[in-house]
C-alpha cells in the first residue's frame, strides 16, 4: 500500500511536471497574446503604420506585497505616458506597446520578469523600480545589450553599465545636494541626523551627507540610527540631538517614520528646522498626523503633486482620473522615463524594425545629447555614466502645502 | 528494489537535464524558462537538504534558509575578493568548498545547543537562528585595501579605507557584483551530488541508526546508538547541502542582500512546503515538488495577480490529494485496479 501510494504520487507529480513542460513551450506565445490584450485599447486609438511595426516598452516593479505602492506607481504612470503618446500619434509615427511584470521586490523574480518581457519582444526597459532588483536586471540587459532606464533605482551600482541610465537622483547625490544646500543657504550651525540603518536608501544618503559635510560651515553634532524593528519611539534620538544643541535635524528617511519624529519632537518641545529628502514626500497625507506639525519642514524633492505648473497639473489630473489616487514621485519618474525614451528615439530617427542591440546603441548615444524637460525637472541632461544632471528642487511646507523654497 | 529506486531518481534528474538542454540548443526554450532553470534546481537542492532534516532525522527545522544565507555570503565574499586574481573555474570550486564548509560549521555550532531540544522547541530555536543570521549579516561592513581587511559594525565610513579600497560587504546593501558563475549544468551536478549523498546515507548503517532515532528515541538509545552523534551528523550534512544551494543562489544573481524575501522564515517555510507536499522522507518527491511549485507562479504570470490565488489553491488541492485519508481511499478505489495492471 505504501509502495503503491508512493507510485501514484510520483505518477501524478510527473504528469504535472510534463504538463508544465508542455506549457512552457507555449509561454512565449501566450505572453505576447496577453501583452497585446492589455494594449489593445492603446493600439487601436490611433491608426498603426501600414507595416504594423511597433515599439515595445516593458516595465518591472513590485505590483504585489509590501512595496506594491512603488511598483504600481511606476507601472501605472508608464502606462499613462504610453497611452498619451499613442493618442498623439506615437513615436516617429509608430505606435507603442506596453507590458508590465511583477517582481515582488525580489531580485530573482525581477530577472524572471525581465526574461518574460524579453520573450514578449521588449525593446526598451523602464525599470526595475527598486535598487537591488535594478542591479540584478542590469546584469542581463548588459548581456543582451538592451536599453534600460530605471525611473527610481537610486543606488550607485544601478547605472554601473553603459546601457543603463536613470531618472531619479542617486542616493549619494541626494546626500551631497542636501549638504550643499544647507551650507549655501546658511541654514544651520549644528546638525543632528536621524537615519534608518536597516534601509539601503537611508544609509546611502547618510554616508554621503557625512562625507560631504567635511569642511562645511556647520558641524554634525549627533548621528543616531534606528532600524525597522524599533521605529516607534524616537525620544532617545531626539533627546541626543537636543542636548547637543542641533538647530537643524536632517532626516534622510521615508515619511512614515518622519511623521512620528515630528510628533514626538513637538511633544518634548524641541523645535529645530527639519530637513529631509525625497522620501519625505507624502508626509502631509499620513493618517492621524497633525499636518500643522510639518510647517516649516524643508525637503529636497524632484516632484510635488500639488505644484501649479501645467505639466504637473495635467499629469496629476490624468493619473487621478485613471487610477483614483494622487501620484507620488515614483510615478513622476516613470512618466518622465517614457517621454525621455521617446525623445531619444526621435532624436536619432529610429524605427522599430531595428534590432534591440542597435536601438540600444543609438539611444545610448542620444541620451548624452538630449535635454529633456519633464515633471521632475525642467532641464535634465545625462553623461555617459548614466547619472542625470538636474537641479534639486527644495520645497518648504507652508500652510499645509509644498512651496518652493528660496 | 531499493537500489533500483535510487536510480529512478537520478534518471529523472538526468532526463530532465537532457530534455532542457536539447530544447535550449534547438531554440525551443523561451528565455523566461531558461532563466528559471537554475533557481528551480537550487530550490530542489535545499528541499533535499531539508527533507534529510525533517523526513529522515525527524526534527522540524524552520531556519534552513539561514544556512543557505551563510553559504551564499561566505562564497560570494570569496568570489568578490578574488574576482580579478583567480580564473573563473578554480575560483568557483573554492567558493563552493568555502560556502559548504561554513554552512556545515554553523550547522555544527547551532547543533550543539539545538539538538538537545525536541519537536516544537527545536523548531522555534532554528527559526530564531535564521533570523539572527540575517540580522547579523545586515550589520556587517567589510572592506579590503592595501593594508588588509577592515571591519565595522557601524557604517562604511568607520572602515577608514585607503583610496584603493574595495568595499565588499556593505551592511544592508549586502554584496553586489558577484561574478555570474552558476549555470544549469553546475546546478544539476550539485543536485545529483546532494541526491547521491542523501540517498546513500539513508541506505547505510548510519542512515538506519538515524531513522531509528527518529522512530523511537528511547529504544534507539537502549540499543546503544549514539543518539546525539547521529543527530548531529544528519543535521550537519543537511546544513552543508543547504549551504551548497546558497552558493548557487549567490552566483546566479548579482545582488545579494540578507533580507527576508530570500532568507527570512517565510522563505524557510516555503521550502518546508516543498518538502511536505513532496512527501516527508521522500527525497524524489521533494525534488519534483520544489520544481513544480517554483515554476507554477512563474508560468502563471499571464494571469497577473490571480496567480497568487491559484498558487494557494494548488497548494491546498495538492495537500488534500496527496495526504487526506479519504481521498487516498477514493483514489485507490477508482484508479487502483487499472494502475496496478499498468504497473505490472
Amino acid at each position: 500500500m505504501k509502495k503503491y501510494s508512493e507510485m501514484l504520487t510520483t505518477a501524478v507529480a510527473s504528469v504535472m511536471a510534463l504538463a508544465m513542460l508542455a506549457g512552457c513551450g507555449e509561454t512565449a506565445a501566450t505572453n505576447s497574446g496577453s501583452g497585446a490584450d492589455t494594449n489593445a485599447t492603446a493600439a487601436t486609438e490611433a491608426s498603426a503604420p501600414a507595416d504594423g511595426a511597433v515599439f515595445k516598452i516593458g516595465a518591472i516593479g513590485p505590483l504585489t506585497g509590501g512595496a506594491a505602492a512603488y511598483g504600481n506607481a511606476v507601472c501605472n504612470a508608464a502606462e499613462l505616458a504610453v497611452t498619451e503618446i499613442n493618442a498623439n500619434g506615437g513615436i516617429n509615427g509608430y505606435q507603442v506597446e506596453y507590458s508590465k511584470e511583477d517582481d515582488e521586490l525580489n531580485a530573482e523574480k525581477s530577472v524572471n520578469a525581465y526574461n518574460t518581457l524579453k520573450d514578449w519582444g521588449m525593446q526598451m526597459l523602464v525599470g526595475s523600480t527598486t535598487s537591488a532588483c535594478s542591479i540584478a536586471v542590469s546584469e542581463y540587459t548588459k548581456a543582451d545589450n538592451m536599453f534600460q532606464l530605471t525611473p527610481s533605482g537610486s543606488a550607485e551600482d544601478c547605472v554601473k553599465y553603459d546601457n543603463v541610465f536613470r531618472v531619479c537622483f542617486s542616493d549619494p547625490n541626494q546626500g551631497i545636494a542636501s549638504a550643499q544646500y544647507i551650507s549655501d543657504h546658511n541654514l544651520a550651525t549644528k546638525v543632528g541626523i536621524i537615519y534608518d540603518s536597516s534601509d539601503v536608501y537611508s544609509n546611502g544618503i547618510y554616508q554621503k551627507f557625512v562625507e560631504e559635510s567635511e569642511g562645511k560651515n556647520y558641524e554634525i553634532v549627533s548621528a543616531e540610527a534606528f532600524t525597522q524593528d524599533n521605529n516607534t519611539d524616537f525620544s532617545v534620538q531626539l533627546q541626543k540631538a537636543k542636548d547637543a544643541g542641533a538647530d537643524l535635524v536632517f532626516l534622510p528617511i521615508y515619511y512614515k517614520d518622519a511623521s512620528l519624529i515630528l510628533t514626538q519632537a513637538n511633544t518634548m518641545g524641541y523645535k529645530p528646522t527639519f530637513f529631509g529628502v525625497d522620501g519625505l514626500d507624502g508626509i502631509l497625507t499620513v493618517d492621524n498626523f497633525d499636518a500643522s506639525l510639518a510647517e516649516g519642514v524643508m525637503l529636497l524633492t524632484p516632484f510635488a503633486a500639488d505644484a501649479k505648473d501645467d505639466l504637473t497639473v495635467k499629469f496629476v489630473t490624468a493619473y487621478q482620473d485613471k487610477y483614483g489616487e494622487i501620484p507620488n514621485q515614483f510615478a513622476a519618474d516613470a512618466y518622465d522615463a517614457v517621454y525621455i525614451i521617446k525623445q531619444a528615439i526621435e532624436a536619432k530617427n529610429l524605427t522599430p524594425d531595428m534590432s534591440t542591440s542597435d536601438l540600444c546603441e543609438a539611444i545610448k548615444g542620444a541620451m548624452t545629447e538630449i535635454e529633456a524637460a519633464g515633471l521632475t525637472s525642467s532641464k535634465m541632461t545625462w553623461d555617459a555614466s548614466g547619472e542625470p544632471n538636474k537641479e534639486p528642487k527644495a520645497v518648504v511646507i507652508k500652510d499645509g502645502a509644498y512651496v518652493s523654497a528660496q | 528494489m531499493k537500489k533500483h529506486d535510487n536510480f529512478i531518481t537520478y534518471g529523472i534528474v538526468i532526463a530532465a537535464y537532457v530534455i532542457f538542454q536539447v530544447l535550449s540548443a534547438t531554440g525551443h526554450l523561451s528565455s523566461h524558462m531558461k532563466g528559471l532553470l537554475v533557481p528551480m534546481t537550487y530550490y530542489a537542492v535545499i528541499a533535499v537538504a531539508l527533507n534529510l532534516c525533517v523526513g529522515i532525522l525527524g526534527e522540524l527545522s524552520i531556519g534552513h534558509c539561514g544556512f543557505m544565507c551563510i553559504g551564499a555570503f561566505t562564497s560570494a565574499f570569496f568570489s568578490k575578493l578574488t574576482e580579478n586574481t583567480l580564473p573563473a573555474a578554480p575560483r568557483f570550486v573554492i567558493a563552493f568548498i568555502i560556502g559548504v564548509a561554513f554552512a556545515a560549521l554553523f550547522g555544527f555550532l547551532i547543533g550543539i545547543p539545538v539538538l538537545r531540544l525536541k519537536g516544537d522547541y527545536l523548531a522555534i530555536v532554528t527559526l530564531a537562528f535564521g533570523e539572527i543570521i540575517k540580522n547579523v549579516i545586515n550589520a556587517f561592513y567589510i572592506g579590503v585595501d592595501s593594508n588588509g581587511f577592515h571591519f565595522s559594525m557601524k557604517n562604511s565610513m568607520e572602515l577608514g579605507m585607503e583610496k584603493d579600497g574595495n568595499l565588499i560587504v556593505n551592511g544592508a546593501m549586502g554584496i553586489t557584483g558577484t561574478p555570474h558563475d552558476s549555470n544549469f549544468t553546475v546546478a544539476i551536478v550539485v543536485l545529483l551530488i546532494a541526491l547521491f549523498v542523501v540517498q546513500n546515507l539513508v541506505k547505510s548503517r548510519d542512515g538506519r541508526a538515524i531513522m531509528a532515532v527518529r522512530d523511537n528515541y528511547i529504544a534507539a538509545e537502549a540499543t546503544g546508538i549514539n543518539v546525539t552523534g547521529y543527530k548531529m551528523m544528519a543535521f550537519v550534512i543537511s546544513a552543508a547541502i543547504a549551504g551548497a544551494a546558497g552558493v548557487l543562489f549567490s552566483h546566479n544573481i548579482t545582488t545579494l542582500t540578507a533580507s527576508s524575501q530570500y532568507f527570512g522564515y517565510n522563505a524557510s517555510i516555503m521550502i518546508l512546503v516543498y518538502v511536505v507536499l513532496g512527501g516527508i522522507g521522500n527525497i524524489r518527491g521533494s525534488v519534483i515538488a520544489a520544481c513544480v511549485l517554483y515554476l507554477l507562479p512563474e508560468l502563471l504570470r499571464g494571469l497577473n495577480t490571480y496567480r497568487m490565488l491559484i498558487y494557494s489553491i494548488v497548494l491546498i488541492v495538492m495537500m488534500i490529494v496527496n495526504w487526506s485519508p479519504k481521498v487516498i481511499e477514493w483514489r485507490k478505489r477508482v484508479f487502483g485496479g487499472r494502475k496496478a495492471q499498468n504497473a505490472t
